[in-house]
Formats: C-alpha cells, structure tokens, sequence
C-alpha cells in the first residue's frame, strides 16, 4: 500500500468522519421528508384541524388524531406517575444503602429488564396483568377512590390502567439505571458534609443526592417519556384499541403507535395511508418537542448547580 | 501562650482508638486528651492515619463501607461509640471542616451555613439570620458576603467557600472542632486569613486540626500530635514539641531529615 503523507492522511481521516456523520444528519431529514411526503395527501385535507377532530372511520373517510393523541399522552403520563418514584427509590437504594457487591448486582437485574422484547411484556399483559387488573386492582380503586370519574365504569382488564402498567414496568429500568448514575457522581465529600452536620441518613440523601440531581432525575423522566410515548407491541396488546378519550383510566383507547401498527396492513385507500403518516408525523413531532423541552430543563438546573 | 493560661479542663478524650479499613489498620492504639478552647493540631508524614484518626473523632469514618473503629472517645467525660449514643447527635456537637471547600452546590450562601439549625428544625428567619451573621463574621467572611447572601455559596472563591464551610460548622455551635487539612487547596493569601480566624474561634470552640505544613502547626496550635504509621510518637505543648521534642522520631522529622 502506498504511503500518503500525514497531512493527506489526517484530512482524509477529517473528510471520512465528516462524511458518515452528515449520513446521519441526512438520514433524519431523509425520514421526516418521506413521512412528510406520505403524509401530504391527509394534510392538504385535513389540515391542522387532524388535530383536534376525535372521529377515526376509515370506512367513511373521517379521520381525526385527537383520541390517539390523548391515549398517547394519557398512558405515557400515568406510567411516568408510577414509574418515577419506584425508579428513584430503586436508585436510591442500590446506590446508597447496599454494599458495592450487591449493588451491582441488583442494577444488573434491574438493566435485565429493559432486555425482556416488547412482545414478552404483551404477553405478561394480558395473561396475568389484565386478569389482576380487572379482579383486583380495579374494583381496590372503585371501593376507595370510585367517588373520583377517573376510577369509574366497568373494567375489563384491557385498558388505559393495564397499559399504563405494563409502560411502567418497561420504562423503570431506564430511569432507575440513569438515577443511579447521577447519584453515583455526588462527591463523597458532599454526603460527608451533610453527615458532619448531624444529618441522619434520610437528611443526608434529601441534602446532599437528591437535590443536586433534580436536573439528572429530570432528564431520566424525559427519557423514559421518550420510550413511553413511542412503545407499540405491548400497549397495542393491552390498551384495547378503542378511540375513545374517556375518563375513566378502566377504560380502553387508542394510541398513535398502537393505531398505527394495528390498522397500516389493512389500509388500502390512500387517504386512510396518508392519515396514518400524518399520525406519525405527528407521534415524532411529540417526541421531539419533548427531548427539547428535556434539554432545556436540565440547561436550566445545570445552571442552577 | 504560656501553660498556664490554657485551660485545664479535658473535653475530649481518646482511649486506645484503633480503625481498620477492611484488614488494614489505620490507627494503632491513640491515648490522648484535649483542654478546652485549645488549638491541637497533629502532624505527620502522609500515609500516617492522622486524617482516619480525626475521621474517628466524629464517627464519620464508619461511613465508609468496610470500617471499622475500638475504643473509646470520650466527649465531656461521655464515650461517643457507646450503643446508647445516636451518631447524629455526636455529630452535632463535633462539628468538621473538610480538606476540599465543600458548600451544597445547590444552596445560597445563607442556606449554607444555617442548613444545619435547620436539620433541627430551626425555621425562623430572624433566628437564622442572626445565627448566620454571627458565624459568618467568626468566619471572617461577612464583610465580603453581606450583600449577596442569596448567591449560591459554589460563587465564591476557595478561600471564600472554605470560609463559608467553617461558618455553617459554627453555626450549630459544636464545642469541638475537626478540621482535616483545611487550607491545603488554599492560597497563602487565603490560609493566613483561616489561621487568623481560628485564633479567634478559639476563644468559644476547642479545635483539633491536621496538618501537612509545620510551619502551620507551630503558628497557631498550643498543643501538638506527631503521627507515624498510625501511632501518636509524641503530644505535647507546641512550644515544647517544635524546639526540644522529647522522641527522636519527632525531632527528624520536625528537623526535616524524614517525612
């Protein structure tokens, strides 16, 4: 092989590294261009008006996002209501109390977790949650909370609640693996300034991990949104599949990825297509307003510390 | 000073102190008493467990995974490893200053150093607020910082923040003072106004301080420990131990010939 001098050998290297990076950067714009252009027949109709209409016939050619919106948001926002505190107290605990040893392996076990596929959970969901859900946890929250709409009408195990769950139990890994290792970067001497003042283990933590890690745990929730808001294969198995916006949390729905990966086989006119990509224009959009928001949150705190 | 202006009177007390890291032994058998409103610092080479000893005086080495402390230490006549002695309350009444400037990032300079009358559940502003301008000026910082109490305390300089941590000790009004190295991140500049301040403090607090720098030792302390390999060789009035120590180890390593 012939020999190229250090100057063509770094600017070639440069120009290499450039190149695959702008791929990437391509590729996404590539991807919102495709969307946007699969989307563009349901957009010229619908307009933004997509947005807050609740019909979905595709039979009769109405389409509306507003029901997939809500159960979208409504799951990913109840998992997150479930799923932070059991991630920051599971964090906590590996991070604080156990011995290096058990520490570890305890967060490997948790990582775990995130590794069972998507489809795994489905099953789990409706073999076991579901039932569970609709013997028990249901008719629990009717008898003491059932003055509450949210906690009213008849639960058939298939629904918000079951999806909710089963969302939770997937995203807690993620949040609790990124909360431990913004705990694990508090300097020894911060907890030990907190212990020198007679703090008890309880003050300590409040003072000296959790407060500076607002910014971390934060951007933990965010991400953990991110997975949420995105999750098909399970919820689509167990939220019901059903349009509605409801109050009742027992009830079932729809969400932007569930529709989208029940209906794009049987979607046949070209309308009913391009309404499923304006929906995942639209289910992208979310994600991405919502990663920004993220970063500004933690700008905003980092600043702070 | 001369001998017979210190006070007589002990206020802490270690009897054959041993620490262990795992299966290492830190600190071998301490035998040694501190008059009240002393300075006492303890010198030694590095390596030689005078931090770990120190660390024993507040019981936070046993927060360290794998510790362990025997012994006694005795706070007013009051052994501070008894069972029935909750740590917390040890803790408050031992206060420490760390070797790095250590504010809560996420805290004012003001919540700083009244965090801990709040850990008591002290809450009432015109308290803190007087609590902290008292400390704040034992500290020797309350000119530079009157008027921005409400900045975050990691604003300031080392120096500054190093100041601002001997205060928030203060202000929970610990008769004893730990200090572990604490001007060693510091400029001179910054380490003459901390030797100066505890020149002051000394006239309320009994403070013990390691020390890597004898020239440190010699300036401010009344007493002296000298700590090799984990065993106190010699302690003593400084006066004594810095111009005619009694043990030739001391007197090398005082001299300069090791350490």
């Amino acid at each position: 092989m012939f020999k190229l001098n250090s100057k063509t050998q770094d600017s070639l290297l440069f120009y290499i590294l450039r190149f695959i990076s702008l791929l990437v950067i391509f590729l996404l714009l590539f991807i919102i261009f495709i969307l946007f252009k699969s989307a563009w027949p349901s957009i010229s109709q619908n307009g933004i008006g997509f947005i807050f209409k609740t019909e979905w016939n595709p039979v009769e050619q109405h389409f509306g996002a507003l029901a997939f919106i809500f159960g979208t948001l409504i799951t990913s926002f109840l998992a997150l209501l479930i799923a932070t505190p059991v991630s920051i107290f599971v964090a906590l605990f590996i991070s604080e109390y156990l011995p290096k040893s058990a520490s570890r392996i305890l967060s490997l076990l948790v990582e775990m977790v995130a590794a069972i596929p998507s489809i795994v959970f489905g099953l789990f969901g409706i073999f076991y949650l579901a039932p569970m859900v609709r013997d028990s946890f249901s008719p629990f929250l009717k008898t003491y909370l059932g003055f509450l709409p949210f906690f009213q009408g008849p639960s058939f195990g298939i629904g918000i609640l079951t999806a909710s769950l089963i969302l939770a139990i997937m995203i807690i890994p993620t949040v609790t693996s990124i909360c431990r290792s913004v705990f694990e970067l508090i300097p020894k001497h911060q907890k030990e300034a907190a212990y020198a003042l007679g703090s008890t283990k309880f003050e300590m933590i409040k003072l000296a991990v959790l407060s500076p890690s607002i910014s971390g745990i934060s951007s933990a929730v965010v991400l953990g949104l991110g997975r949420a808001l995105g999750e098909t294969m399970a919820v689509t198995m167990l939220i019901g599949n059903s349009p509605n916006i409801t109050k009742s949390i027992f009830a079932p729905a729809a969400t932007m990825a569930s529709v989208m990966a029940n209906e794009y086989t049987d979607a046949n006119n070209p309308q009913h297509v391009a309404s499923l990509c304006y929906l995942a224009l639209l289910l992208f959009l979310i994600t991405f307003l919502s990663n920004l928001f993220a970063k500004s949150i933690v700008k905003n705190f980092s600043k702070m510390g | 000073m001369s001998k017979s202006e210190l006070s007589e009177k002990i206020i802490l007390e270690a009897k054959n102190l041993e620490a262990w890291f795992g299966d290492f032994q830190a600190v071998k058998g301490i035998d040694v008493s501190y008059h009240e409103r002393t300075i006492n610092a303890i010198i030694g080479p590095s390596g030689c467990g005078k931090s770990t000893y120190l660390r024993c005086l507040n019981r936070i080495h046993e927060e360290i995974e794998g510790t362990h402390v025997r012994g006694q230490v005795l706070l007013e006549g009051q052994n501070i490893y008894d069972k029935k002695i909750d740590v917390v309350d040890v803790r408050k009444r031992i206060g420490m200053v760390f070797q790095k400037p250590n504010p809560f990032p996420s805290m004012s300079i003001l919540d700083n150093v009244v965090i801990g009358l709040r850990l008591q559940g002290i809450n009432k502003r015109s308290t803190l607020l007087e609590v902290a301008e008292t400390c704040l000026k034992k500290a020797a910082l309350w000119e530079e910082v009157k008027d921005k109490l409400s900045s975050l305390g990691t604003s300031l300089s080392g120096g500054q923040q190093q100041r601002l941590c001997i205060a928030r000790a203060l202000a929970i009004n610990p008769p004893v003072l730990l200090m572990d190295e604490p001007t060693s991140a510091l400029d001179p500049i910054a380490t003459a106004k901390i030797e100066e301040l505890m020149n002051e403090i000394k006239r309320d607090y009994t403070v013990i301080i390691v020390t890597h720098n004898m020239q440190q030792a010699a300036r401010i302390s009344d007493y002296t420990s000298f700590f090799v390999y984990g065993k106190m060789i010699e302690h003593g009035l400084s006066s004594d131990i810095f111009t005619n120590p009694k043990e030739k180890q001391t007197e090398d390593y005082i001299s300069g010939r090791f350490g």
